[in-house]
């Protein structure tokens, strides 16, 4: 595989568009054309794994379990607000 | 039109992910908890005008964010509109990415992004100022659409991507002021040669 050199006008828009692609709000089209553009340019490849696994990280350590004690609330608080409009 | 009878069963399941909103929204689980309360309280007395079919947790979410917005923000003297200084792109990368594949099969850069503990990636969303925090929320944690967030803070979608561009690029940096604080990453002192 050739070394890759300086960075093409394909490069710019890969990285252009690399939240619209993780976001997933890029057209078929779009999303296909940088697909193939990952596939052969690892320097465009690697921050679009970087923020990928980023995105992946922020999520999952953000997760919180709910206190049994709100979900009672909440289905009393639910339960009274329907006794009322009976 | 929706039946009030099976609004539990259709939403307590989303509880978790409105929980932990509510709590990167008042930085406080007491706070978070009545919020919680209040959004399903809300949510039940407004379930009949729910269009059956239609994305049930983005109408929660709004049902929250408006909660959260009337009720709570209100407490607070004045309201956060702090602005974001300005960060280049991939923040991050440009200083913890690159790094070689480790032998084990992951990456030597998924190692590193993984020690970022929980509380270190919940201290920095919540470090920023609410719009930018809001957006990024509902996007990289909840997976929300760029049209839904839009309709969920009722703002234009242009406004939401240039909230979620620069609000992403100030969550990074302020993983990696805790990367460097823990010596996990090395301090740059000279931004422009990074």
């Amino acid at each position: 595989m050739p070394e890759p050199t300086e960075p093409t006008s394909e490069c710019r828009d890969a990285l252009h568009e690399l939240y619209g692609y993780l976001d997933g709000e890029l057209t078929e089209e779009r999303r296909a054309a940088i697909d193939r553009h990952l596939d052969g340019c690892q320097p465009c490849a690697e921050p679009y794994d970087f923020e990928a696994e980023l995105r992946a990280v922020v999520r999952r350590k953000c997760q919180e379990k709910v206190p049994q004690s709100l979900v009672l609330k909440v289905r009393a608080a639910l339960a009274e607000e329907q006794a009322r409009r009976r | 039109m929706a039946d009030q009878a099976t609004f539990a069963d259709q939403t307590m399941d989303l509880m978790p992910s409105l929980y932990a909103a509510a709590l990167r929204m008042t930085r406080n689980p007491a706070d978070a908890e009545d919020l919680v309360q209040e959004t399903y309280l809300r949510a039940y007395r407004g379930f009949g005008g729910f269009q059956e079919g239609t994305n049930l947790k983005a109408w929660l979410y709004r049902i929250l964010t408006n909660t959260y917005i009337n009720s709570y923000r209100a407490r607070k003297r004045r309201p956060d509109e702090t602005d974001l200084s300005e960060v280049e792109d991939l923040y991050l990368y440009r200083r913890i990415g690159g790094l070689e594949t480790a032998l084990a099969g992951r990456s030597a850069e998924e190692e590193l992004l993984d020690r970022f503990t929980d509380a270190e990636v919940k201290e920095a969303l919540e470090s920023l100022p609410e719009n930018f925090r809001m957006a990024v929320l509902l996007a990289d944690v909840e997976g929300f659409s760029y049209r839904e967030i839009a309709d969920i803070l009722g703002i234009p979608i242009g406004t939401v991507m240039s909230r979620l561009h620069r609000g992403r690029k100030a969550l990074q940096k302020q993983l990696y002021e805790f990367a460097v604080a823990h010596n996990r990453a090395a301090p740059v002192t000279d931004d422009a040669n990074a």
